[in-house]
C-alpha cells in the first residue's frame, strides 16, 4: 500500500492504470543555539513584520515539510498573460472546485460495469474507472509566485512554453519513442513511476515539479554542510552537499543527479549535473528527452512564514536550443507526510502485465 | 573536544585554500573558544545547542545482518538435503563461497531472542522457506532495528529542529520526530520514529509497524505490536554504541536487547550511495510475466 498525506490510498487497483531539546540542561547552559553565529546583518524583514528564520549557523531556515501541488500547469496555454486576474483566478479555481466536488460524489452502487475495452477516457484514472476524486490531491489551487497569480510554472523563455528540441533532442525523442513500443511486453517497458523506481513526473526532480496526481509532498532538513529533500512519493531522497563542488566521475549517475549547493546571501543555490539516463529518457512524458549534458540549477529562497520560492533553469544545449526555467511555490504543508511503500504493495505492475498476457491467450 | 571542529575546518581548507586561512584561524579564535566553553571535554562532536552531533555516514561492522544469534559460518542460507550432509539449494549453488554464511559472536544482549513457543517455530520456517520469505530479497524496505545494521551504511542528518535517517539500503528513510504526533496514521515498515535526549543518549520509541519485516537473513521476525526502543550513545567522534530493546508480547516472552557499536566513514569525501534495488528485482518478481519469458 502507498500512502497519500491525509488520506490513505491504495495502489493495487484494476490494471487501468495504464500510465497505469532539552539538552543536558544546567550544565551547557551557556549553549543556547545561537553559537554566535547569529547573522543579524542580512536579517531580512518584510513589511509585516515577519523575519526570516534561520538556524544555528545563521542560514535561512528552510527545514519542514512543504507541498508545490498546485493546479496552474507546467507550460501556458497559448495566448495567456503569465499574471492572472483575480477574476480568473476565482473562475478557475471555482471550476476545479465544481469539478472536485463532482468527482467526489458518491458512486452509485448500481451502476453498469464499464464498457468492454473501456469507456474511452484517459489517464490514471480512465478506461475503466480506478481511482476516483478521493484518492487523488492534484492540486486546487492557483500557484502564486511573488504575490501574482501565475498561468504556467514555465517563466523562460517569455511564452512559458519549453522551448524546441533540437535536431538531435528530435532524434532523442524518437528513440525514447522507440523504446515505448511492446510497452506491455516486459516490466522494463512500463513507465517508471508505474515500476516503483521514482516519482511521478519530475516530482523528485531536479526540477523538483509538482505531479498534477498526488502526493506532492517534501521534507527538508539542512544542516551547516548537507541539504537533505525528501520526497513522499517512493520516498525519493535528494542529499545536496554543500561547499566547492569535487564532482563524482561521470560514468556514476545516480538518480536525481549529483547535486552541489552553495549560499548566495539569503538563497541556496544548487547545480545539478551527472543525471541518470534512465530518469532523462522518462522525461519524454513531460519534456526532452534530457541528454547527458543537461544540468540544472535550482534557487530557493524563504519568502514568507509558509512560502519557499524555487527557482529553476535547465540548460541543455544538445536538447533544447535555449535554456529553459521557471518558478514555484513551495508552501508549508499542514500534515504529515506518510510512508509510501510504493514498491512493496505493487500489485499493479503484475495486474498490467499479466493482463496483457491474459490478452494474449 | 577541539578534534572535530578542527578537522572540519581543515576539510574547508581544503576545498577552499584562498579563504580557509581565515576560517581556520576565525575557528580557533572564536569557534573552538565558544564550544569549549560550553561541552564536556570528550571529544564528541556537538551541536550548537550542546547535544552530541550525529550528522555523517555510519555503518556497522560485522556479520549481525545475516543472523543476529551466535552462529557458526554455514554453507547457504537456503540448504537442502544431500546424500551425506545437508548442501546448499540449488537456487543459491551457483554463488559457491559469496552466498555462505560468515559466522557471527552475535549482537543480542544475553545470546538468543526470548521467543514464545509458537513464535521460535515460525522462525525455524522462516529459516527453511528463506528464498520465499525473506523481505530484503524482494527489495522491500527493512524495518527497524535491521536497516541499522545491515551492510549498507545510512546518513543521519540532524539539525536543531530535525532528525533524519537515510539509508543507502532501498533508499529507505526514517524521519524521526522531535515532537510526539500522536499514535501513529497507519501501520508502515519503517515505523512511526519518536526521539529525545536523555542527557547525551538520543532515545527513539519506533512503534507502528506492519510486522512484515525481519531482523536479519535467518527469519527471525516479530509482528506487528513490536515496540522498539532505541539509545543512540555516542563514544568519541567517529563511533557510536547503538542499543535497542524490542518488545512485543505475542512474540517474545520477555523483552530483549541487541548492542552494537557502529562506526563513522572518516573519509572526507564519503558520500552515501544509491541502492534502489526494485529494479534489481524485476525478474525474480516479474520474470514470469514477461511475453517472452527469459527463463
Amino acid at each position: 500500500m502507498r500512502f497519500a498525506s491525509r488520506r490513505r490510498r491504495p495502489r493495487g487497483l484494476p490494471a487501468v492504470l495504464l500510465l497505469g531539546a532539552g539538552l543536558g540542561v544546567a550544565s551547557f547552559a551557556a549553549c543556547d543555539g545561537t553559537g554566535g553565529a547569529g547573522n543579524a546583518n542580512v536579517r531580512a524583514e518584510s513589511e509585516d513584520g515577519w523575519v526570516v528564520p534561520r538556524t544555528a549557523d545563521g542560514r535561512p531556515d528552510l527545514q519542514g515539510d512543504w507541498t508545490n501541488g498546485t493546479m496552474t500547469p507546467l507550460q501556458r496555454p497559448e495566448g495567456e498573460a503569465l499574471v492572472l486576474t483575480a477574476e480568473e483566478v476565482a473562475v478557475r479555481e471555482g471550476r476545479r472546485r465544481e469539478y472536485i466536488d463532482d468527482r467526489n460524489a458518491p458512486s452509485d452502487p448500481d451502476r453498469e460495469a464499464p464498457p468492454v475495452g473501456g469507456d474511452g477516457s484517459t489517464g490514471a484514472a480512465g478506461g475503466v474507472g480506478g481511482y476516483n476524486y478521493f484518492w487523488i490531491d492534484a492540486g486546487d489551487r492557483v500557484a502564486v509566485f511573488n504575490g501574482e497569480p501565475r498561468s504556467s510554472l514555465i517563466t523562460r523563455p517569455e511564452d512559458g512554453r519549453v522551448p524546441a528540441l533540437t535536431p538531435e533532442g528530435r532524434r532523442r525523442r524518437l528513440r525514447a519513442y522507440g523504446r515505448l513500443a511492446g510497452e506491455f511486453d516486459n516490466p522494463e517497458n512500463r513507465p517508471i513511476g508505474e515500476r516503483c523506481i521514482l516519482s511521478f513526473g519530475s516530482n523528485a526532480g531536479p526540477p523538483m515539479l509538482p505531479n498534477y496526481f498526488y502526493n506532492n509532498n517534501y521534507t527538508i532538513v539542512q544542516t551547516p554542510d548537507h541539504i537533505m529533500i525528501l520526497t513522499e512519493m517512493v520516498h525519493d531522497v535528494r542529499i545536496i552537499r554543500l561547499g566547492e563542488p569535487k564532482p563524482a566521475p561521470g560514468d556514476v549517475r545516480p538518480w536525481f543527479g549529483e547535486s552541489w549547493g552553495h549560499w548566495a546571501g539569503d538563497t541556496l543555490v544548487v547545480r545539478t549535473e551527472n543525471l541518470n539516463p534512465d530518469q532523462m529518457a522518462a522525461y519524454v512524458y513531460l519534456f526532452g528527452p534530457g541528454s547527458e549534458k543537461m544540468t540544472v540549477t535550482e534557487r530557493f529562497t524563504r519568502a514568507d512564514e509558509r512560502t519557499i520560492h524555487y527557482e529553476f533553469t535547465v540548460e541543455d544545449p544538445d536538447t533544447f536550443v535555449e535554456s529553459w526555467g521557471g518558478e514555484v511555490p513551495f508552501t508549508r504543508l499542514d500534515g504529515q507526510l506518510y510512508e509510501y511503500a510504493c514498491h512493496e504493495g505493487n500489485y499493479a505492475l503484475s495486474n498490467v502485465l499479466s493482463g496483457a498476457r491474459a490478452q494474449e491467450r | 573536544m577541539a578534534n572535530f571542529p578542527r578537522r572540519r575546518a581543515l576539510r574547508r581548507a581544503e576545498r577552499n585554500p584562498r579563504r580557509g586561512g581565515r576560517v581556520v584561524s576565525a575557528l580557533l579564535a572564536l569557534g573552538l573558544g565558544t564550544v569549549a566553553a560550553c561541552a564536556p571535554d570528550d571529544g564528541i562532536p556537538r551541536t550548537a545547542s550542546g547535544h552530541p552531533d550525529f550528522n555523517g555516514i555510519w555503518s556497522a561492522l560485522g556479520n549481525a545482518y545475516w543472523d543476529i544469534e551466535p552462529h557458526m559460518a554455514r554453507p547457504a542460507l537456503a540448504m537442502r538435503e544431500g546424500p551425506v550432509v545437508p548442501v546448499p539449494a540449488n537456487e543459491v549453488v551457483a554463488l559457491g563461497a559469496v552466498g555462505s554464511v560468515p559466522s557471527g559472536q552475535g549482537i543480542v544482549v544475553g545470546g538468543n531472542i526470548p521467543y514464545l513457543p509458537e513464535a521460535l517455530e515460525r522462525r525455524d520456517e522462516n529459516r527453511e522457506r528463506w528464498l520465499e520469505r525473506d523481505p530484503e530479497i524482494r527489495c522491500y524496505l527493512p524495518g527497524v532495528p535491521r536497516a541499522n545494521y545491515m551492510h549498507l551504511p545510512f546518513q543521519i542528518f540532524q539539525s536543531e529542529s530535525k532528525f533524519f535517517i537515510a539509508y543507502e539500503y532501498a533508499g529507505a528513510v526514517r524521519d524521526i520526530y522531535l515532537e510526539d504526533p500522536g499514535p501513529p496514521q497507519v501501520d508502515s515498515w519503517m515505523g512511526q520514529s519518536v526521539g529525545g535526549w536523555e542527557e547525551d543518549t538520543f532515545v527513539v520509541t519506533v512503534n507502528g509497524f506492519n510486522g512484515q519485516t525481519w531482523f536479519d537473513r535467518a527469519g527471525n521476525h516479530h509482528g506487528y505490536r513490536l515496540v522498539v526502543t532505541e539509545r543512540w550513545t555516542m563514544l568519541g567522534p567517529d563511533h557510536l554504541m547503538y542499543e535497542a530493546t524490542m518488545e512485543d508480547p505475542e512474540t517474545f516472552s520477555e523483552p530483549w536487547t541487541i548492542r552494537l557499536p557502529l562506526y563513522r566513514n572518516v573519509d572526507p569525501d564519503a558520500r552515501l550511495g544509491q541502492f534502489k534495488c526494485v529494479p534489481f528485482v524485476e525478474e525474480l518478481m516479474y520474470g514470469h510475466l514477461r511475453k517472452n519469458p527469459i527463463r
